[in-house]
């Protein structure tokens, strides 16, 4: 049979999928051990079981300077600054994005502003930030907002516009004012396309999050990992940087997950990633 | 016919960017005529039909209802089924129903709830019924069959008693089989409302089983230097009645080959 035309069973997709983990894994602890071997002291490449031992120390033993549980405050304050960063994006982009997607003389208004302003690297604003809202909190939040909200009021207005324009005319028909239209027509339609679309806004949300971090902050995910540079600590870099995709991972998926429970109709006419 | 039409159409024409899409349109229809539309692809037959929904504006001359010229935009007294997308996917066949109560009731939010809610329920239960679909009244628009939807589009457009019901060739996506059960439904719905229709069709028996009144649409004037100068019009307006049913004549014969000049069955344009 043609390889285009074998399908693995369910049990084989799952062991084939574990593959490249565990490959990933053997090569990184043989390279580890053959370099420890001549080096024991050797930084770059530490044995899985001291990357747990620095893990299990920054969850489980409190920091002898300041008493926290690292990676708890860490993640907790990262959190925080995502969640809030996103929020903010949500609600602009839903607003913005409806108002440019529905309404055709917003759209001729604001279309080629924010299609403009959605091109600038968001960490060139970075500075500007520092210096209007200081080194603070609201600073790390507006830059994920600046590098979120902008694709996601873009990706909100085309999903608008992408609304058959029979069922707004039915809705017309069917004696709808033009905020009845919004909140039961156009709103259902694009909430599942808003969530697919903060899935993609993530990575990027992740990225401003940690330069923000790296750059100016005393704790988070991302200051930790480039604070911890100084002394090459790789056995706590590592187990972080596993701990942030971990994290990334399961946000998505609680995504996915609340689309599909919510917006059942739509995952009905074919299925996303 | 006798009182005022109850569609009364002027010299109506369409041009998109110099191109004549329609032209001289003029049109009398009675209140409960059942008109089809027939013609060539491209000749304007939905464009016709857009018009009458104000979904798009005549270039030229004026659409009245009522004696009154249509508003410049879609409205509640003129009901539509397209083809694809009548339907809202995001809600169930019930709600798909209820939709148009609500938003009656509810000028903010759009949506009932308690008590009200089941008011609203029970009213489209008759109508869930008539159309055979009270079994799948939880189910979403995409696991209906195409016929299923095509019923819930047409039951929906029915809700708010429309003075019109537009169709753009509602069964052109249907079975064979499925498309006769459907023609019997809305000849059914048709003689209980009592309302005026335009539907627009490629089938040409179609057009004949349902129609009171077939209009053939076609470009009669052609200028070879400049095919945009003329745009079709309705070349044969066909009065059927019970009594006097013509048998269905061959297509071939209502549309006519560029060049050539006819003699209409009932010369109207």
């Amino acid at each position: 049979m043609r390889i285009i035309n074998r399908k693995p069973s369910r049990l084989t997709a799952f062991t084939l999928g574990l593959v490249p983990f565990a490959a990933a894994i053997i090569a990184y602890a043989a390279a580890s051990h053959y370099r420890r071997l001549e080096n024991p002291d050797d930084k770059l490449l530490p044995s899985l079981s001291d990357m747990a031992a620095a893990f299990a120390r920054m969850a489980f033993e409190p920091d002898r300077r300041s008493g926290d549980y690292l990676l708890w405050v860490d993640t907790f304050d990262s959190l925080q600054r995502l969640g809030a960063g996103m929020g903010v994006s949500v609600v602009f982009a839903l607003s913005v994005g409806v108002a440019i997607g529905f309404i055709p003389h917003i759209r001729s208004t604001l279309g080629p502003f924010a299609s403009s302003f959605s091109l600038i690297p968001p960490i060139t604003i970075l500075p500007i930030l520092f210096i209007i809202f200081g080194l603070g909190e609201t600073s790390r939040i507006m830059l994920i907002v600046v590098g979120t909200a902008p694709v996601m009021t873009r990706s909100v207005a085309q999903a608008v516009m992408e609304i058959p324009r029979e069922l707004i005319i039915k809705a017309e028909t069917l004696g709808a004012s033009v905020w009845q239209m919004m909140v039961r027509v156009v709103l259902p339609q694009i909430l599942p396309k808003l969530i697919t679309a903060m899935r993609l806004a993530l990575v990027p949300a992740w990225i401003f999050l940690i330069s923000a971090e790296a750059i100016a902050s005393t704790s988070g995910l991302g200051y930790r990992i480039f604070l911890v540079r100084r002394y090459l600590a790789m056995d706590v870099i590592l187990p972080y940087v596993f701990w942030i995709t971990l994290i990334a991972y399961l946000i998505d998926r609680l995504l996915l997950m609340l689309s599909r429970r919510a917006f059942r109709w739509h995952h009905l006419q074919g299925e996303s990633l | 016919m006798s009182g005022e039409p109850k569609v009364l159409i002027r010299n109506a024409a369409k041009i998109y960017g110099g191109t004549v899409v329609l032209e001289r349109l003029n049109l009398a229809v009675d209140t409960g005529s059942f008109c089809t539309i027939v013609g060539a692809s491209g000749c304007g037959k939905s464009t016709f039909l857009r018009m009458l929904l104000s979904q798009e504006l005549p270039s030229r001359g004026e659409i009245l209802v009522d004696g009154i010229p249509l508003p410049p935009e879609p409205s509640p007294d003129r009901g539509i089924v397209f083809q694809r997308y009548s339907v809202f996917p995001h809600l169930t066949v019930e709600k798909n129903l209820m939709l148009s109560t609500e938003l009656e009731r509810t000028p903010w939010t759009g949506r009932l709830f308690g008590r009200k809610r089941e008011a609203a329920r029970t009213g489209v239960a008759a109508i869930l019924e008539k159309i055979g679909l009270a079994r799948a009244r939880a189910l979403y628009p995409t696991q209906l069959s195409g016929g299923m939807q095509q019923r819930l589009a047409i039951a929906q457009a029915l809700l708010k008693r429309p003075k019109l019901l537009l169709l753009d060739e509602p069964f052109g996506a249907l079975d064979p089989g499925i498309r006769a059960d459907m023609q019997a439904l809305l000849t059914d719905l048709w003689r209980e409302f009592g309302m005026t229709v335009f539907m627009v069709t490629h089938d040409i028996h179609e057009a004949f089983k349902l129609g009171t009144r077939v209009l053939v649409f076609d470009k009669i004037r052609h200028d070879p230097d400049a095919p945009e100068a003329y745009g079709a019009t309705v070349t044969y307006d066909l009065h059927l009645n019970g009594k006097n049913r013509r048998p269905i004549p061959d297509p071939r014969d209502l549309i006519t080959a560029p060049g050539t000049t006819k003699t209409g069955v009932s010369p109207h344009a």
